[in-house]
């Protein structure tokens, strides 16, 4: 499974990412230049469309359901997509797959976006903390983080939603708590970089206070290339959190997410393969659109980045 | 290089002792009581506090821990709750099978992203670049268990041309053929997502190490192109290469749990996939505290790679 | 000007960058000639073209800039001609190059002996220990102290003055016929730039190459230099030997630039800029002579003609109708 790479957000990284800046190729002529960051722009606003349509679909799964999600029709089993009734047929136990997909959506977004914006708030503050207190308080808070550094992040995810009761809040700390030190460490260089940069200095030598610093300067500078890793990262942890369904560890019958539904389906293999294909495909696709908005965003945020 | 590598062995310290004090706690901490799991339901109170004691429950938090440190330090991993046998044991085939399984997904997720990133990057923005990025970040974004399945359902169900599951050991009656057989689909579901990862990785280091002065200088010695490459591209682009391989190398340790517990591959995942859910707790304590032993010694070792390479980094 | 002495003769170069669908010249049909054992220093503001035309000359450009036109013969051959293997036989062996910034000019992964040692190895045949061997008796030729235990030493332990050493180590190594120094000083501190200078004046004559000294600094041409081309705008706008062209400047540009020079010596007080105006962005050159608008002498005619460089003295050519007018007229 994927593990972040915080250098996809824009900001050099310490010994672990893969600490790459923006190569400096010469700028590509000019047509076809401009054509990419078109054709990327485009990509990004196509992403963006399509999540919505997806999260608002999720977030109507009441009025939009043909089914109740855990209906089972006995005597429709196996049923194919592109049956009277059943546009994307249904599963091994009669249960219509679409409504199943806007239902398990509600819960794999969740899944997906809570954990990253918890963490997110949570690294922003320790980066901030770490990267601008330095001394001790930074020495601590690095070493705290190489702690979970230590472990890969999905088995460190698995292991501490095993040992909670599964269900779906277990899978959202498990993430939150894995992704912390990834987040902070991304917040603190990017804290060190816009710490160094003339303006604060000059805003220091014109008496600003320390808060007034942290909040109106510093913070501001941390923020962009923060939301463009967090958006990213939502990608990254909707396949990760439908891992960790897949293995029974999140969200519990009869509710399903797409992961569990993959896991559902994976019994009737051969015969209901759509069972197991059909939310495979949404949970590429919602990733992958997550992955295309992040580096829209990236562009949009830092021009420079458009080189690569 | 030797004061490096006291210098990196020293910082390790402290995170291992962390690492040992967060797995300790994670199994403490957790809801649910060993005493049930053991006895069942209907035991008697005075037969569980028996078994507290000589489980050490009995003890203060602090001093099960240095128990269990020195447990641990002696060699003695404990015994597994769910089937009675020591956990070395247990753990030492399922580590050659998984580290069978990494090292085959490491090599060939190795010569895909190593190809296609060096591709991508010596012909940037052409269509074969475009084409090798897209395909990179469609396999970033698919999750090996589906993926896993999907290869499955074609090559194994539809076509029948490799085995599903049954791998049992290198030693059993098949011979190596059998397991090679068996070892195709996990590895590919394995290999993927790390491929995309270096692919995208050797794409930007080398990209950016073209584009650095000294390459111009080279090429002004006279210096042909093959020789530019390897020493004045790929050379600079290493350091990078290496850490996010080495990375890799560390994730398909534990991450190649997806595919183990997909194909029924006896391997370290799969054995804390069925541990966690037994609720085996020294087994989970051995086998998540030897992932992250390796996966920090890949770290240290990628490290001297990089030192060796660039001597900056050594006096850094 | 005898014909036998030209080692280098560049006519008609046109260098240029596809932008936004438009090819945009940076160097415009640029002509100079280099004669053996003498230096010519081509001399502009940043922009000028000048880096661009070193580049051109070595073909070390990567698309989108490309050599669109001319020729640059070097020894009666047109290395534009060349194939790219032919080419690389020349960079390095012939027409060597020494950059501008000495710290990203080396390779930081690789030790400063074997970076020399490459030079050789690319083109004499000599196994490696002997291009080391030969590479340590080169630094210490360039002045590089310990030369035996410096040669094992990477390129960040070394000041800058001492990088600039090593590569200029590096391009006599071969023996070339031609040195181009781009800026060679300009990113070292002031104490060692006239070592440097120096130190490439002197290697030049002991080897009887010639050296083509690219410089925003009127200074070090007044010390280096026998001729002169002074750009503006990606185009040579006069040239001249290095006498005429200090006492008797016929270009305004040319005569501005000295006056500003020789301002900041005298007093720093007067005139940090006493030409008025910026270069023009090469997407949107003027009509007409590229300097008219910054120009004190321009007259209506500027603003329509395109001033071809012409010679006005056996010494001495220009670009600028108004001189070229007065010197017909005297």
């Amino acid at each position: 499974m994927v593990p972040p790479d915080t250098a996809h957000a824009g900001v050099g990284e310490g010994e672990r990412s893969d600490g790459v800046g923006a190569p400096a190729i010469p700028p590509a002529s000019g047509r076809r230049w401009r054509i990419a960051a078109f054709a990327r722009d485009r990509a990004a606003f196509a992403a963006a469309l399509f999540l919505v349509l997806v999260a608002g679909a999720a977030l109507l799964a009441p009025l939009l359901s043909p089914y109740d999600p855990a209906a089972a029709d006995n005597l429709l089993r196996y049923a194919p997509p592109g049956t009277a009734g059943h546009l994307l047929g249904t599963d091994a136990q009669g249960r219509d797959m679409l409504s199943r997909l806007l239902w398990g959506g509600r819960v794999s977004l969740v899944v997906g976006i809570v954990p990253v914006m918890v963490a997110s708030a949570t690294g922003l503050a320790l980066g901030l903390l770490a990267g601008t207190a330095g001394g001790w308080t930074d020495q601590v808070i690095m070493r705290l983080l190489d702690v979970v550094f230590a472990f890969p992040m999905v088995l460190l995810a698995i292991a501490i939603a095993g040992v909670l009761r599964p269900g779906v809040w277990t899978e959202v700390i498990s993430i939150t708590v894995v992704l912390i030190p990834y987040v902070g460490r991304l917040a603190r260089t990017a804290t060190l970089l816009v710490a160094s940069m003339p303006f604060i200095e000059a805003a220091r030598a014109a008496g600003a206070t320390r808060t007034a610093l942290l909040l109106r300067y510093v913070t501001p500078g941390v923020l962009p290339p923060l939301l463009v890793y967090a958006t990213t990262l939502v990608g990254l942890m909707i396949v990760v959190g439908s891992g960790l369904s897949f293995l029974g560890l999140g969200v519990q019958p009869p509710a399903s997410d797409w992961g569990a539904m993959v896991s559902e389906g994976r019994i009737v293999l051969r015969r209901a393969p759509h069972a197991t294909v059909l939310p495979g495909i949404v949970i590429v696709a919602v990733s992958l659109a997550f992955s295309f908005l992040g580096d829209g965003l990236r562009d949009a945020l830092d021009p420079r980045s458009r080189r690569r | 290089m030797r004061g490096f590598l006291l210098r990196r062995l020293a910082a390790l310290v402290p995170v291992l002792i962390g690492v040992s004090v967060v797995i300790f706690l994670l199994m403490h901490l957790a809801p649910g009581d060993v005493t049930t799991t053991l006895l069942g339901p209907q035991a008697t109170e005075a037969d569980r506090v028996a078994l507290r004691r000589t489980l050490g429950l009995d003890q203060p938090v602090p001093a099960q821990y240095a128990r269990w440190v020195a447990r641990i330090a002696e060699g003695d991993l404990g015994t597994s709750v769910a089937t009675s046998r020591p956990v070395a044991a247990l753990i030492v085939p399922r580590f050659l099978n998984t580290a069978l399984l990494a090292a085959a997904s490491l090599a060939l997720a190795m010569a895909i992203g190593y190809g296609a990133g060096l591709l991508a990057a010596l012909r940037p923005r052409s269509v074969l670049d475009r084409v090798l990025t897209g395909v990179t970040l469609l396999f970033g974004s698919t999750p090996p268990f589906w993926l896993g399945l999907v290869l499955v359902l074609f090559f194994a169900l539809r076509l029948r041309w490799l085995p599903v599951s049954g791998m049992t050991d290198m030693a059993g009656e098949g011979g190596v053929l059998d397991v090679a057989r068996h070892l195709v689909l996990p590895t590919v579901t394995t290999a993927l997502g790390p491929a995309a990862i270096i692919t995208r990785l050797v794409r930007s280091s080398v990209l950016e190490a073209i584009g650095r002065p000294h390459v111009r200088v080279a090429r002004a010695k006279g210096l042909g192109r093959g020789a530019l490459l390897r020493r004045h591209v790929i050379l600079n682009a290493l350091p990078p290469i290496m850490t996010i391989t080495g990375l890799q190398l560390g994730y398909l340790l534990g991450g190649a749990l997806f595919s183990e517990v997909v194909f029924a591959w006896p391997g370290l995942g799969s054995l804390l996939y069925d541990s966690i859910t037994a609720r085996d707790t020294p087994v989970v304590q051995a086998t998540t505290l030897l992932i992250a032993l390796l996966f920090v010694l890949v770290n240290v070792l990628v490290d001297l790679v990089n030192a060796a390479l660039d001597p900056r980094l050594k006096e850094s | 000007m005898d014909g036998s002495d030209i080692v280098l003769e560049v006519k008609d170069l046109v260098t240029t960058v596809k932008m936004g669908g438009h090819e945009v010249r940076l160097v415009d049909r640029v002509s100079f000639t280099l004669r053996r054992g003498r230096t010519t220093a081509i001399v502009g503001e940043s922009g000028s073209g000048k880096t661009m035309t070193a580049l051109s000359l070595l073909r070390l450009l990567e698309p989108p800039v490309r050599v669109a036109g001319g020729t640059v013969r070097y020894l009666g051959r047109d290395l534009l001609a060349l194939t790219e293997r032919q080419m690389a036989e020349v960079r390095g062996a012939r027409i060597a190059m020494v950059f501008q910034d000495p710290l990203a000019s080396l390779n930081p992964v690789l030790r400063i002996g074997f970076q020399i040692a490459e030079t050789l190895r690319a083109h004499r045949k000599m196994t490696r220990a002997e291009a080391e061997r030969r590479a340590v008796e080169l630094l210490r030729h360039v002045g590089v102290p310990d030369a035996d235990a410096r040669a094992m030493d990477y390129p960040h332990h070394f000041s800058g003055g001492m990088r600039q050493r090593v590569l200029i180590a590096s391009a006599i190594s071969c023996g070339p016929e031609v040195i181009i120094a781009d800026e060679p000083t300009t990113a070292l501190d002031v104490t060692v730039q006239a070592k440097i200078l120096h130190l490439l004046d002197d290697l030049r004559q002991e080897a009887e190459a010639s050296l083509l000294l690219i410089t925003h600094d009127l200074g070090v041409v007044a010390a280096m230099a026998d001729d002169v081309a002074v750009m503006y705008a990606g185009r040579v706008i006069e040239q001249a030997d290095v006498d005429t062209l200090f006492h008797a400047p016929r270009h305004p540009y040319t005569r501005a630039l000295l006056a500003c020079a020789i301002n900041l010596e005298d007093d720093r007080n007067t005139a940090l800029e006493p030409i008025a105006g910026a270069p023009p962005d090469p997407r949107r050159r003027p009509s007409g002579c590229p300097f008219h608008p910054r120009c004190p002498d321009a007259i209506p005619d500027c603003r329509r003609i395109d001033p071809p460089l012409e010679a006005v003295s056996a010494q001495q050519s220009v670009a600028c109708i108004v001189a070229q007018r007065a010197m017909a007229d005297a």
